[in-house]
């Protein structure tokens, strides 16, 4: 039997879903708004929702006050530094896991999802004791080299499950049909596995970008991200509400685009090996 | 060519023998079909013959040439998958050229054996499709086509048509078939089904636990099984097995009789018993007989216009020359 929909039903989970979606959304559209008003305005009880004088001196007052550009350009070095060199070790170590597993395969895939699972903090200590030693606090390479083995994990398990998706009878095919390990890399694997890997360096460039943790804490001037970028806003001497928000929405603006542009391809990646 | 013989071929994965040491020949140009429930063994005793397993001690030669550790590319076998194995980002034109790509042959060679390849199964008008977009049969087809482009010493096949509908899987059936007696090039095809391996084969190699259990053409293997468990293992539905006293009457441990061979009647006979189910299939009619006092079901297989129904009492009478015999260790009697 054929489930009853009703009209009235339909449209009361349409509108709580609108609800529910626009609650999650409200903070991005908040700090939007507040970005272009004034400290007095962005402050004011009750607040003011669209009826204020719409201003861009936030984002010049940013501007101004800090090497916005800089701040970019140390974020892109490092979220697409990392991402990079933790694929360039991930791909092998994947390859072997899903391709030729040994008996303990698993039990390393479990044990490097299990290192997500320690509190970040437990290691500050001896990470920022051995950078200093190295001389490489902040330092871009400090940050490529922490976030990369910071998200090495979910990088491997990424491209173990698309790996795994691809039919280990497809590469002996190859195999059959006289591919040498080359030929077969190249020309089946690789085409095979590229939504995957695409996938895998999108979704990391997202969460290395997103990391406020390491890198604030790692750096101070010479490789701060926006994710200090935006912190060193709420500086001890007030908060500047209104150009919080503006740095905020300097500091997402980027990744929000690329988000956008790459949805399909997220989201093909993320579900990929659910379905058949 | 392509005459493959195994010399004490045997295989171990770790601790655990798959395949104790054996010995096979096969004939250039035979249809070989390697028949046995699974985990028998049998696809990997193909995947050897590939070279997509090592062997663990043993020679595998094809044509007097020892190529036990020669790389798969390089024994000039082609191979059909269960899965097709197609590659999914690749054209069909490309798929079956991708081996021809890789010998580096001519571009025009290549062509002309493409075209061949594609008017013999069909799949001229699919050259430019992808996997995807094709139907289970044409990707069977297309993967076939892949193997002949190559003009192998042997084609092997591995469960190749069991993802496929009953009424298609008939259909290449017949179309392997007439391919082998158009190619008359070696053909090794795994199966689990019987039906296949009885209908295809010149040679069928029924294993076991990795043993041989016979090797015989599916006439010397319907009528002289060498064992109990080819006797089981080949006919449709099984054949009859009695034990104990009606047995021994016959001098044996153990008698077979195929439901073929088993004489209903509603007046006389041998064996009384009841009807249980009966399966019509048009042609034929399976009864389903209980209560015999010998076994618990005996299948009979009756003509399709039998007027025998649930319940009935029924008699039954081997066909006296069709008994089959087997001793204590499951051992046919001559």
């Amino acid at each position: 039997m054929a489930r009853a929909i009703t009209t009235q039903k339909k449209v009361m989970w349409t509108a709580l879903a609108w609800a529910f979606g626009l609650a999650i959304f409200f903070p991005i559209l908040w700090t939007f708004l507040t970005s272009f008003k004034t400290e007095a305005t962005a402050i004011a009880d009750p607040p003011v929702w669209f009826l204020f004088d719409w201003t861009t001196e936030n984002y010049t007052a940013v501007q101004e006050r800090s090497n916005y550009p800089k701040a970019l350009m140390n974020s892109i070095i490092i979220a697409v530094g990392s991402t990079l060199l933790g694929i360039l070790i991930a791909v092998p170590a994947a390859w072997a896991m899903a391709f030729v597993p040994g008996r303990r395969t698993k039990d390393v895939l479990l044990w490097m999802l299990s290192t997500k699972m320690l509190p970040a903090v437990g290691v500050l200590y001896p990470l920022v004791l051995l950078a200093k030693w190295l001389g490489v606090m902040d330092s871009r390479i400090l940050l490529v080299v922490v976030l990369m083995l910071i998200n090495l994990p979910i990088i491997v398990w990424m491209l173990y499950t698309y790996f795994r998706e691809i039919p280990g009878e497809i590469l002996e095919a190859a195999r059959m049909d006289g591919a040498s390990l080359s030929s077969e890399i190249l020309y089946v694997l690789t085409p095979m596995a590229v939504p995957g890997i695409a996938s895998t360096i999108l979704l990391n460039i997202i969460l290395a970008w997103n990391e406020a943790f390491w890198t604030i804490l790692l750096t101070t001037v010479n490789a701060a991200p926006l994710t200090a970028f935006i912190a060193s806003f709420s500086a001890p001497e007030g908060l500047f509400y209104a150009k919080l928000s503006a740095a905020s929405m300097l500091a997402i603006a980027p990744i929000l685009v690329m988000g956008w542009f790459s949805q399909k391809q997220l989201v093909r990646g993320l579900t990929f090996g659910a379905v058949k | 060519m392509g005459r493959i013989v195994l010399k004490g071929v045997r295989k171990a994965f770790g601790d655990v023998e798959v395949i104790p040491p054996l010995d096979l020949e096969i004939e250039d140009g035979e249809f070989v079909v390697f028949v046995g429930p699974s985990g028998c063994g049998k696809s990997t005793l193909l995947r050897l013959i590939a070279g997509l397993e090592d062997v663990s001690s043993g020679d595998i030669e094809i044509d007097e040439r020892n190529v036990s550790t020669v790389s798969p590319a390089k024994r000039g076998l082609a191979m059909v998958f269960q899965s097709y194995a197609l590659y999914p980002h690749m054209s069909v034109r490309k798929n079956i050229a991708f081996p021809l790509r890789m010998s580096k042959m001519d571009k025009a060679e290549q062509d002309k054996r493409i075209a061949h390849a594609a008017s013999i199964l069909n799949l001229t008008d699919y050259l430019e499709r992808r996997p995807g977009q094709l139907s289970g049969g044409q990707r069977q087809r297309v993967a076939i086509g892949r193997a002949i482009v190559r003009e192998p010493a042997a084609f092997l096949f591995d469960e190749p048509l069991s993802n496929l509908d009953a009424a298609l899987r008939h259909g290449m059936r017949v179309e392997i078939g007439e391919l082998h007696k158009d190619l008359a090039t070696t053909m090794i095809y795994v199966t689990h089904d019987q039906i296949e391996a009885m209908t295809m084969a010149d040679k069928i190699v029924v294993l076991r636990a990795g043993y041989i259990e016979q090797v015989g053409s599916p006439l010397e293997l319907y009528h002289k099984p060498r064992n109990l468990f080819v006797a089981g293992f080949i006919g449709s539905p099984t054949m009859n097995l009695f034990e104990g006293a009606t047995a021994a009457e016959h001098g044996a441990h153990t008698i077979g009789v195929r439901p073929e061979h088993l004489v209903p009647s509603k007046t006389e006979g041998l064996w009384k018993g009841r009807v249980g189910l009966s399966e019509h299939l048009g042609s034929d009619t399976f009864l389903h007989i209980h209560d015999t006092g010998l076994t618990e079901t005996i299948t009979v297989r009756a003509g399709g216009d039998i007027d025998l129904h649930h319940n009935d009492t029924v008699y039954l009478t081997p066909e006296a020359d069709k008994i089959h015999r087997f001793d204590a260790q499951g051992l046919r009697i001559a």
